[in-house]
């Protein structure tokens, strides 16, 4: 029994609730009505929608949104969470700043929280040159951190000594410096070869020869030592290891003679709080290259912090 | 409207009228409930949006079926409650409670099992396991779960209960209802309303034991020393107990639950349901009407005791439909009715679409339980004791101890001032034994390479380190291998050894990057 209606729909004789109009293979669609709770919901959420658009910045303008009276934004909450988020560091922050660099190793735990940090540290402040991962650049001469061959030294408190002081700062005193003098029009291009074969002999890649024996005895050893073996108080590097800063070629170490690339890196004393320096410090010492504490390094600069 | 004074046809099992039964039972208010098919039901549309609820004043009823309701609700209930509270020894390392979802350290421990997060597919295999049990139980005995088992049955079971102890049975309930605010109106609601908070309280507190040491977290919850999660916990499970349960009811089933809607596809023509036999209660009439005209009236007499009884206040008589919940109570009230006015029970009924089509032309009533056995059943089975067998298999062989392993890409490798090559990994050791074990960590392959972890020196460096991981945790570790210069970039393992009563050992295999081989 079917009641036609005006508009087409019909009103099932079951239920005698009228039918939505559509059809699918036979079977149509009541138009039942909502329950009252599910109405009440749906107008709850119409209500929410305009107190939330009045509280919150929702509305999208030309160049801005409206801002909400309750003057929330979300760049307003992160400063809150990294205003708090810094709060929780500040007390491992000042240990840090207490605890003398050669008595960090004692303390397992700050040793751990400061690598974490120094690794926070290093991506945003040490990337730029040496690498997201610490490999450094041999093309660029930025010396990788991650190896066992240190210029200066690589225990924690002599590479905590060249983040405070940089190497080669202009104004300052304290930072490390070492030259390499030009050797441009000193040597004739014969010698120059000769020379570089020699030094590449150190550490087997080359041929020892007595002419660059010669010129390496009377020019290298002073700094470089008779095998090549450098001078970590001079920041001289060694030759006789498999690493060169600035390439292994013969052409590369010819270069160097002749013109020597001499790296710079900032003194972070006054850019980077003490605390940070620290981190940097055990960060790039745990990178696998950290020497332990053979000796203090016997630069005088180097104040030696005897409390406990 | 019915005179509320007007003594029920059945309270207790004794009749209280002398009136004939047909005009005793068909209460001019329940027929005004029951749906009549050929009046013009709804000649115009509704004008208003919504429809509103009519409120569900179920009957009290007793029989095997309601008895079996209490059965299901008293152990589902125990269940729910009590299981926190159940101790199992797992020595001095582990928490000692039987069931417990460890969320901050991440561990799920049941009884004598323990599960890690990635051995989260034991939990997926449960569910899994629940899914398929749940197609088993529907293909043969159709919505039995809606019916006995589900939360939202039981807990709306045990609000129609409270509603009972508080306003007395339907007729009280109804009047009640219709009654104008007074003060005793006031006080029976106060008082039931508060028996619902307790209850959603209840409700809520229990679901909170399931995630921390019970005991400890209801001492810290009263001194309100408890976490903040397990107030506001107890506080949303309170307010969405008592709504559904209390207030939202049948709605639940009818507009929120999905699955009446998929379950349809579980049932076939051989699934167990609540049926009403139309053909032998059609047409209805009371018992004088077919004394007068015999074989001319069905069985039903049109009391409407199983549209009273049933708490989604549903009209069995009308066929399948979504509100069944197949909890049955109509039957126990249907065959009481049979019984009082003699004539067979069965008149609704438990029985499958086929018997029901052969029981109408004539055919023998075969016994119910052959639901259960068909091959659709047989097969849900099978797929579903497999999964468990599985199960129980990975369960009894899975090792407590684990090793992965991840080398650092940035640098892939490091070459060292003396010309050797060195790696970096990241090792986990997974000890989820509930002690403490000593473990070597060991190179496999890689010749002439040795290695040395961040926590000692280069000088120490060896082919295998000792290493003692704590009970039931990870330790990680940093592992530098070094290999002699000209090693070429090739393949190696790390091995772990677990040592102790019984050794447990894990392997990995990894890569060793190294420069290309140069000039």
């Amino acid at each position: 029994m079917t009641t036609d209606r005006h508009d087409g729909k019909r009103v099932d004789e079951a239920t005698g609730t009228e039918t939505v109009g559509h059809e699918w293979d036979g079977i149509e669609e009541l138009d039942t009505p909502m329950p009252r709770w599910w109405l009440w919901t749906l107008y709850l959420t119409i209500v929410w929608g305009v107190v939330y658009v009045i509280l919150y910045p929702a509305w999208p303008l030309v160049d801005r949104a409206t801002a909400g009276v309750l003057g929330w934004t979300s760049r307003g909450q992160l400063a809150k969470e990294m205003s708090i988020a810094d709060q929780a560091r500040t007390t491992v922050r000042e240990q840090l700043v207490r605890i003398p660099i050669e008595r960090l190793p004692e303390n397992s735990a700050l040793m751990q929280q400061a690598v974490a940090g120094g690794r926070a540290a290093f991506k945003v402040h040490c990337s730029q040159c040496h690498g997201s991962g610490a490999a450094g650049s041999q093309t660029l001469g930025y010396p990788n951190l991650n190896d066992d061959d240190w210029l200066w030294g690589g225990d924690l408190k002599a590479i905590h000594f060249t983040l405070v002081n940089g190497i080669r700062q202009p104004d300052r005193d304290s930072t490390r410096a070492s030259d390499m003098p030009p050797f441009e029009g000193v040597f004739d291009a014969g010698q120059l070869t000769a020379l570089s074969e020699h030094v590449l002999s150190f550490s087997g890649k080359g041929r020892a020869n007595p002419v660059g024996a010669r010129i390496y005895a009377d020019n290298c050893t002073i700094c470089h030592g008779p095998a090549g073996e450098g001078d970590r108080a001079q920041g001289a590097p060694r030759l006789n290891d498999a690493i060169w800063l600035y390439g292994n070629t013969r052409e590369d170490v010819a270069r160097q003679i002749l013109r020597p690339r001499m790296g710079v890196m900032p003194a972070w004393e006054g850019r980077l709080d003490p605390a940070t320096i620290k981190m940097l410090a055990a960060y790039v010492h745990s990178l696998g290259g950290g020497e332990d504490f053979v000796e203090v390094a016997a630069d005088p600069a180097i104040e030696v912090d005897e409390r406990p | 409207m019915s005179d509320p004074d007007k003594p029920e046809l059945i309270e207790d099992g004794v009749r209280k009228t002398n009136e004939p039964v047909s005009s005793a039972v068909a209460a001019p208010e329940a027929t005004t409930r029951r749906h009549e098919p050929h009046e013009p039901a709804r000649t115009h549309l509704p004008e208003k949006l919504f429809e509103a609820r009519k409120t569900v004043h179920n009957r009290r009823i007793d029989g095997p079926f309601r008895r079996f309701k209490w059965f299901v609700m008293l152990v589902t209930l125990a269940i729910y409650y009590g299981t926190p509270w159940i101790r199992w020894d797992r020595g001095p390392y582990a928490p000692d409670q039987a069931v417990l979802v460890d969320l901050a350290n991440r561990r799920f421990y049941m009884f004598g099992i323990e599960i890690w997060p990635q051995e989260f597919y034991f939990v997926a295999g449960l569910l899994i396991m629940a899914g398929v049990g749940l197609f088993i139980i529907t293909s043969a005995v159709g919505r039995a779960w809606c019916g006995y088992a589900c939360p939202q049955t039981v807990w709306t079971d045990l609000f129609q209960h409270v509603d009972r102890f508080v306003d007395g049975d339907r007729f009280a309930r109804q009047k009640l209802d219709a009654a104008p605010w007074g003060p005793n109106k006031i006080a029976r609601r106060a008082l039931k309303w508060t028996i619902y908070l307790v209850i959603g309280f209840w409700t809520g507190g229990a679901w909170i034991m399931y995630f921390a040491d019970a005991p400890t977290l209801v001492h810290d919850f009263w001194r309100g020393e408890a976490a903040p999660a397990a107030y506001i916990t107890v506080a949303i499970l309170t307010l969405t107990t008592v709504t559904l349960g209390g207030f939202m009811r049948e709605q639940v089933c009818i507009y929120m639950c999905p699955w009446p809607r998929i379950q349809t596809a579980m049932m076939d023509e051989k699934s167990l349901l609540v049926t009403y036999k139309d053909w032998r209660g059609e047409p209805r009439g009371s018992v004088k009407k077919a004394e007068r005209n015999p074989g001319m009236v069905g069985d039903c007499i049109d009391c409407t005791m199983c549209v009273q009884v049933c708490p989604t206040g549903i009209d069995i008589r009308d066929g399948p439909q979504i509100g069944c919940i197949t909890c049955a109570l109509c039957i126990d009230a249907c065959d009481r009715v049979m019984a009082e006015v003699g004539r067979p029970r069965g008149l609704i009924d438990y029985a499958t679409l086929e018997d029901c089509e052969a029981e109408a032309n004539g055919a023998k009533p075969r016994p119910a339980w052959r639901a259960l056995l068909r091959p659709r059943t047989i097969a849900y089975t099978l797929i579903w004791g497999s999964i468990g067998l599985a199960m129980l298999f990975a369960l009894g062989n899975r090792s407590r101890t684990d090793l992965s392993v991840a080398p650092d890409r940035n640098p892939p490798f490091m070459l060292m001032s003396d010309g050797s090559v060195r790696n970096s990994y990241t090792l986990s050791l997974r000890n989820m034994a509930t002690r403490p074990r000593p473990m070597e960590v060991a190179i496999e392959g890689l010749p002439g390479a040795v290695m040395w972890s961040d926590t000692m020196s280069r000088a120490q460096a060896a082919r295998m380190i000792r290493i003692t991981v704590p009970a039931d945790s990870t330790q990680t570790m940093r592992a530098y291998v070094v290999a002699p210069a000209d090693t070429a970039a090739t393949s190696f393992a790390f091995s772990l050894t677990a040592l102790g009563e019984e050794r447990e050992t894990d392997r990995t295999e990894t890569n060793f990057d190294a420069p290309q081989a140069s000039q």
